[in-house]
């Protein structure tokens, strides 16, 4: 056994100076969000995606309103030009502008991706949160429920509803809406029977909190964290989707663009104009690239239990 | 034990009833008809047609023909192919799609696990950014551009592999690489996470102390614990990757299952439709039920003795 070699020093027995100005050494106790704010602003990774994700945002709304071209303006005698001053993408097999169309794919793109990943994950919490609340015959009818339609590719159900109600962006979103809640209601039932069970929600209903008081003040901004996080992981995925039922020709269909319809459009001439495909290739990896980068931040802000 | 699976094969059985239902009905109030789309057909012939499948009869009766055929295991006949049965279109085109499907895990699977025990491993390192890297990279390029390139740098650009189609195995060699990325990179996050999560247990601090070496640590403590969320989501992975993805298999021009998936739905070929829909739900379901039973091997502690 070795000695123990602490050399204790007479004031280490004296009371401490209460008065002294404790903030200067223990930092300013910062609420939940402003702590994650904080902790998001200093992740340079989810920083530099958030610019690309503003960037995309701001060209898609204003690069379609001062080009001289349209979306679908045809030029026969201009068509597979590559890119070039005047036409900055070049132009496709009918000789439309591939510089307008992208930012105009790009609105469709990113107005699905967005709506199709809050809808169903608001549809989600309210679904979970009546589950894991209220739990007995309702959780277990719920839950019944979401293992029995997980068991078909959801991909079938959205070209399902397509077929009752057309494609195009907003039948793309309700879709979407309709076969993309179970993922986050299974996650927030799981959170809400956790929460149900801790302390500060016992405390609150031994004071005599009401039910909605309970939910609206305990268990929802409890969960908010990871709803937010697995709705901005749920935007590349919704973009995703779009591209792949644009791809098979059901999602958005000519003359409006989306990124998905280039690329499918870009395939079918590809070994002869690759700039074709790899233009909306690339937008599309790199939109999907900030938002799950930029997700990866949130999580790692908003999630205490990843904190090192 | 043996109470817990008849339990269990019960419900999966009802499942896939409900399931077979739900899609019966939901298939049979989209508008038009399979037989629309072909334009030489009169309405006498299109009727003639109907009533040959006995798709004249009341829903209800042809509901009950159904379920009781496909108690036989007979899902019946495609509208589509003529002549053939939808067993027989699964059974020569299903494994193909298996085939590829296995052949994208045996590199993703093993692969994935240990980049994501790499990555946690060596966490905050130029090795875990590479990892993560790779990880976000493949989870955000989608497995049809993936394929496209692919297939023209190395079929069109450096002719060293075949463009498309199923023949040799030089000829999987484009559609495994393509459809195992995305597969390597969803593996590679899950397994980075849950082995963090495991790493600063007390367990293992415990196992440091008793003096175990780092390699014992790492395999019977760590990745045997982390290995219950992957797991979980194994069961669906496996499924879904087994059963054929349209884009790659369309892309490559492989005669696969996942083409039938849209087609009979857009084409409203029911019979096909209603195959595919029990077929991809019953193995589904399969690899659910094979999960729960290795939850149990892997960890002891939700072990079931009800």
């Amino acid at each position: 056994m070795e000695k123990n070699n602490i050399v204790y020093q007479a004031d280490d027995f004296l009371f401490t100076d209460n008065d002294e100005d404790f903030d200067s050494y223990s930092g300013k106790s910062l609420s939940y969000w402003s702590d994650a704010r904080r902790r998001l602003f200093k992740n340079k990774l989810a920083m530099i995606s958030l610019f690309f994700i503003i960037l995309i945002f701001i060209l898609s709304l204003v690069i379609p309103l001062i080009s001289p071209y349209t979306y679908e303006q045809q030029n026969l005698l201009n068509i597979n030009t590559p890119p070039s001053a005047q036409h900055i993408f070049g132009t496709d097999s009918l000789g439309r502008d591939l510089w307008v169309r992208v930012w105009y794919g790009a609105r469709v793109s990113l107005a699905v991706g967005i709506f199709g990943s809050i809808i169903p994950s608001l549809i989600g919490v309210v679904i979970g949160g009546i589950s894991g609340y209220f739990g007995g015959k309702v959780d277990m009818i719920i839950m019944r429920a979401i293992d029995i339609i997980m068991c078909v590719p959801s991909m079938i159900y959205v070209i399902l509803i397509m077929l009752y109600i057309g494609s195009g962006p907003i039948p793309l979103i309700i879709s979407f809406a309709l076969t993309g809640w179970m993922g986050t209601a299974r996650n927030v039932r799981g959170l809400v029977l956790q929460l149900k069970e801790r302390e500060f929600v016992l405390a609150s209903k031994a004071l005599g909190a009401s039910s909605s008081s309970l939910i609206f003040s305990h268990l929802i901004p409890n969960t908010l964290g990871i709803v937010i996080v697995s709705m901005t992981m749920g935007v590349p995925s919704a973009i995703f989707q779009e591209a792949y039922l644009s791809f098979i020709g059901l999602g958005i269909a000519p003359p409006i663009s989306s990124w998905g319809q280039l690329a499918n459009l870009g395939t079918a001439v590809f070994r002869i104009y690759p700039y074709q495909l790899l233009i909306p290739a690339v937008m599309i990896s790199i939109t999907m690239l900030s938002f799950n980068l930029f997700g990866d931040g949130l999580r790692d802000a908003l999630d205490p239990k990843l904190r090192n | 034990m043996a109470k817990y699976i008849a339990k269990r094969l019960l419900i999966s059985l009802i499942t896939i009833w409900l399931l077979a239902t739900i899609t019966f009905f939901l298939l049979r109030t989209l508008p038009g008809n399979p037989f629309q789309s072909e334009q030489i057909l009169t309405v006498e012939m299109e009727q003639k047609m109907m009533s040959y499948y006995g798709l004249d009869k009341p829903l209800m009766e042809q509901y009950f023909t159904y379920i009781s055929n496909l108690l036989k295991g007979d899902m019946g006949y495609s509208l589509k192919y003529t002549n053939r049965t939808v067993n027989s279109i699964i059974k020569s085109t299903f494994p193909i799609s298996a085939e590829l499907g296995l052949r994208a895990l045996a590199l993703a699977l093993p692969l994935g696990l240990f980049l994501g025990v790499l990555s946690a491993k060596k966490r905050a390192t130029v090795v875990d950014y590479t990892c993560v890297f790779i990880s976000v990279l493949g989870v955000s390029i989608p497995s049809f551009i993936l394929g496209s390139f692919l297939q023209y740098i190395f079929a069109l650009k450096l002719q060293i592999l075949p463009m498309a189609q199923w023949k040799s195995t030089l000829h999987t060699i484009l559609p495994t690489v393509a459809l195992a990325l995305s597969l390597l990179a969803t593996l590679t996050r899950v397994m980075r996470a849950s082995t963090l999560e495991v790493i600063s247990q007390d367990y293992v601090k415990t196992a440091k102390a008793k003096g175990l070496n780092e390699f014992e640590i790492t395999w019977s403590h760590q990745i045997r614990n982390s290995m219950v969320p992957i797991l979980t989501m194994l069961g669906p992975m496996v499924a879904s990757v087994l059963m054929g993805t349209f884009v790659v298999e369309k892309i490559f021009a492989i005669p696969g299952l996942g083409q039938h998936f849209v087609n009979s739905i857009t084409g409203l070929d029911y019979t096909m439709t209603m195959g595919l829909v029990v077929f991809y739900g019953s193995f589904m379901v399969a690899a659910n039920f094979l999960v729960d039973i290795a939850y149990g091997i892997v960890d002891p502690r939700i072990r079931i003795n009800k």
